[in-house]
């Protein structure tokens, strides 16, 4: 639908005109922002990933099992909040350097915790194989271990692409401006809707572009393990004299990615002069956001469970289309997402505008995506040959769905619930553009004092995004690599 | 319990008839494996019984229950009172081993009444008592193959369906798992159907044994009957080993390679004579006269400890293969004389591919 919405409106005002709205110097410098921030920061957290992922679960470096807890210790912090940390701690930190910093930092996880699992089901034979072959450790390295890794890695990097163009709080903060954060300003400052759909065109398009090498990785990516049999960790490199500059890396940037947003936050509780504890604000703040997250996670996952019976039952090219759909979706910027509906209730039914329920409904098309990865592993788990069983010991369809079916899948649903529930409460963009006046969420309260520099009052609802967002990362990180690969953007 | 009769059963996927006019019954209270390659139907023969799915064609009836054809309504899968054992069990993942195999009971036999069903049935799968309490992660493949077998008998069904269930097991385990099934099923007097591409487990476990190839039934009859008198060469090629030589019969005998042979059944003419390797006798001795039998090289010797396969090249350049024990054998190079053994299987040149 948001793509509808885009495509048609394109299409709706002409060549002439949409070259006139884009064909402007702004766009160039937005565009040029846009793309080298992107490129920068996809290259840094592919090299950050890579490296941390290799120290951590392939050699000698101490206290290996608490690093890996502290480097996806950054998930749990939004973007926008880091970028608050860093703002309100140095002023001089923006433009593409703070952006780069900031940004690289917080999503370098998305590469790290592919790399981490594919690490890990590597089968070390095949590296035992290639020493028996007489290769040295670097050359096993570049010949063996880093093309299996090329699907985690790269499919992680364009993860950080799709991240951060969508990403909105963050940069607005950074004051680096890019196509999202200009399409926010051109619909709230002007509404000027037929500039920021236009840019939003250009935001879909580099976001399809990273879809479609996404969905090429996916394609092709292969099983790691070849065969049967006890798989076994494979033997730690020593690190020797390097054992300690490398330890300090590591926590350097542990320092920087968890330890300055803490710090930060920390200060900032105690001692900001504009800090204050309104319980009630925040009880209602709080309130409001476990209301709507609850909506959402509880519609969400009720849609997702028909596309996933649909595409594991009963697979079919229409089944594929329907859940690859929704997958696209999850490509779309929530200011996409938002500004569609935005202009879609106005035009067709206006009566739903600034409404709970076209909120709940942005949630749903921006979230529905990891309800179904999640919901859909575990309708993998309850095979059909279960079904079978049931019927041949007297069951009928509906008692088999009670009875084996539902309690299989209950788990997976629940923690699809949980995964959105969590993402919905700490979502920025579209909750701002959609919600209901009157409205005030944790992540809405937190914006509006961040962006007026009351950095104080800001704190407690940092902190508390931050304490929300903790048990979806403990979850993600439990869960196999398809789900951490696919976190919010 | 009851009997179980297919008769000109057919389906199709597509343009491939995957089982094609089968007829077979299987006895009250026995035993039959289906065996054949992957692929050749034998699967989809289960799936039908079962309900599964619905034959294009033909009848299937429980004792004078007919399930289908015939003009009847297929009787779903529910209502057929079929116990179903898939490849690995299948146990379910979120109940226990009592609750799995409580299953199918009825559900005012499901509560607390079904503790008496329960330990009965692991008992009958030689199972402890107090395995009840486990969940299937808990237990070997083998553990759980014998659970699934006690939960399809705990309902008493009319017909148990076994598909590959030792399929997945490693050879020791499949052994001492099939031996345990067997058991269990004769102590119930169970009619159960078990299909499997593993010609050992047909031949070891089964009354009766029916050959499929192509989705047709090639042959169905007691294992020694298959493996000693198959159909045609290409059953006796795949159930066992065969060594299959050009002769020329005259009534009760026949000539070959290896000498002069004698036939089931007398023939005449040209024939194809199916010769099992453990009716080749090596002498390892050089005899004379009339026990002199046929000369030949060894070329090579597979040694499996209990008895051991010996390739031996005849004068004429026949190739010939002989098991024999493994307690003295020959080796590579060395001259031996071969014999045949007991009565040799003659087919026609119509019957031989």
């Amino acid at each position: 639908m948001p793509l509808a919405y885009v495509a048609t409106y394109v299409v709706l005002i002409g060549p002439s005109e949409l070259w006139q709205l884009l064909a402007r110097p702004r766009i160039v410098e937005l565009l040029r922002n846009t793309i080298t921030l992107a490129v920068a920061c996809m290259a840094a957290t592919a090299v950050l990933g890579v490296a941390l992922g290799l120290l951590v679960e392939r050699t000698d470096l101490p206290g290996r099992r608490l690093w890996h807890g502290l480097l996806v210790a950054p998930l749990a912090v939004p973007a926008f909040v880091n970028g608050y940390a860093w703002v309100s701690l140095d002023r001089s930190v923006h433009g593409f350097a703070g952006a780069f910093v900031v940004v690289t930092l917080s999503y370098y996880p998305l590469v790290y915790l592919p790399v981490v699992a594919m690490l890990r089901r590597l089968d070390p034979a095949l590296e035992e194989s290639a020493w028996s072959l007489g290769h040295s450790r670097a050359r096993t390295f570049r010949t063996v271990v880093l093309p299996q890794l090329r699907p985690a890695l790269l499919g992680g990097a364009l993860l950080v692409g799709l991240h951060l163009l969508a990403e909105f709080g963050a940069l607005s903060l950074l004051r680096f401006p890019t196509f999202t954060t200009a399409i926010y300003d051109q619909y709230g400052s002007t509404f000027n809707g037929a500039a920021a759909t236009a840019m939003a065109g250009v935001l879909v398009l580099l976001c399809l572009v990273l879809l479609m090498g996404e969905l090429r990785l996916r394609g092709d990516r292969r099983y790691a393990r070849i065969g049967r049999g006890a798989a076994r960790g494979a033997t730690p490199l020593a690190l020797g004299r390097w054992r300690w500059p490398l330890l300090g890396a590591v926590g350097a940037v542990v320092a920087l990615a968890v330890g300055v947003p803490a710090f930060s936050l920390l200060r900032w509780l105690v001692a900001g002069t504009s800090t204050e504890f309104p319980l009630a604000e925040l009880g209602a703040a709080l309130g409001s956001t476990v209301v709507l997250a609850l909506t959402g996670a509880v519609v969400t996952t009720l849609a997702a469970v028909p596309v996933v019976w649909l595409a594991v039952r009963h697979r079919g090219w229409a089944s594929t289309v329907i859940e690859r759909s929704t997958y696209v979706a999850n490509a779309l910027p929530g200011i996409v997402v938002g500004l569609a509906l935005v202009v879609a209730s106005l035009r067709l039914v206006p009566v739903v505008y600034q409404t709970a329920g076209l909120l709940v409904a942005a949630y749903a098309i921006l979230f529905l995506p990891r309800a179904v990865v999640t919901v859909r592993a575990g309708l993998e788990q309850a095979p059909v040959v279960l079904d079978d069983v049931a019927h041949s010991l007297g069951s009928g369809p509906l008692e088999t769905a009670r009875r084996v079916t539902l309690p299989l899948i209950a788990p997976s649903l629940g923690a699809g619930a949980a995964l959105v529930f969590l993402a919905i409460s700490t979502e920025l963009t579209a909750t701002l553009m959609l919600s209901p006046i009157g409205t005030r969420t944790l992540a809405t309260e937190f914006w509006s004092a961040s962006s007026e520099l009351r950095y104080g009052a800001a704190a407690p609802y940092a902190l508390l995004l931050v304490l929300v967002s903790i048990p979806a990362t403990v979850l993600l990180m439990r869960m196999d690599t398809p789900a951490a690969e696919r976190l919010p953007a | 319990m009851s009997s179980l009769t297919l008769t000109g059963v057919t389906k199709s996927f597509a343009d491939t008839r995957a089982v094609d006019d089968v007829t077979l019954h299987v006895p009250h209270g026995s035993f039959t494996t289906v065996l054949g390659p992957s692929g050749c139907g034998k699967t989809t023969l289960l799936r039908l019984i079962a309900g599964f799915l619905v034959p294009e064609s033909g009848s299937i009836a429980f004792g004078d229950h007919v399930v289908c054809g015939d003009g009847v309504r297929p009787v779903p899968p529910q209502t057929r009172r079929v116990g179903y054992v898939p490849q690995e069990g299948a146990l379910f993942p979120h109940l226990d081993v009592a609750a799995n195999i409580a299953f199918g009971l009825p559900r005012e036999a499901r509560g607390t009444q079904s503790g008496d069903r329960v330990a009965e049935m692991l008992d009958l799968v030689e199972l402890p008592a107090d395995f009840r309490s486990r969940r299937p992660d808990e237990l070997s493949g083998g553990q759980q193959q014998r659970v699934a077998l006690a939960r399809s008998l705990a309902p008493q069904p009319a017909v148990v369906l076994l598909d590959e269930p030792f399929s997945s097991l490693d050879a020791g385990l499949r052994g001492s798992t099939a031996r345990a099934v067997r058991r269990a099923l004769e102590v119930t007097h169970t009619t159960a159907v078990l299909v499997t591409h593993d010609q050992n487990e047909a031949l070891s476990l089964a009354d009766q044994v029916a050959v499929m190839r192509g989705g047709r039934l090639v042959q169905s009859a007691t294992p020694s009957e298959v493996y000693l008198s198959p159909s045609d060469p290409q059953v006796a090629a795949f159930v066992g080993r065969a060594v299959v030589l050009p002769g020329i019969a005259t009534a009760a005998h026949a000539t070959c390679a290896l000498g002069q042979v004698v036939l089931t059944e007398p023939s005449d003419g040209p024939v194809s004579l199916m010769i099992r390797p453990e009716q080749v006798y090596v002498d390892l001795a050089h005899p004379e006269g009339e026990r002199a039998g046929v000369r030949g090289t060894v070329e090579e010797v597979s040694y499996y400890g209990h008895d051991c396969a010996v390739q031996v090249r005849l004068a004429d350049g026949t190739a010939v293969l002989s098991r024999m024990s493994g307690v003295l054998h020959p080796a590579a190079g060395d001259t031996v004389h071969l014999r045949v053994t007991g009565l040799v299987r003659a087919y026609r040149p119509a019957e031989a591919p």
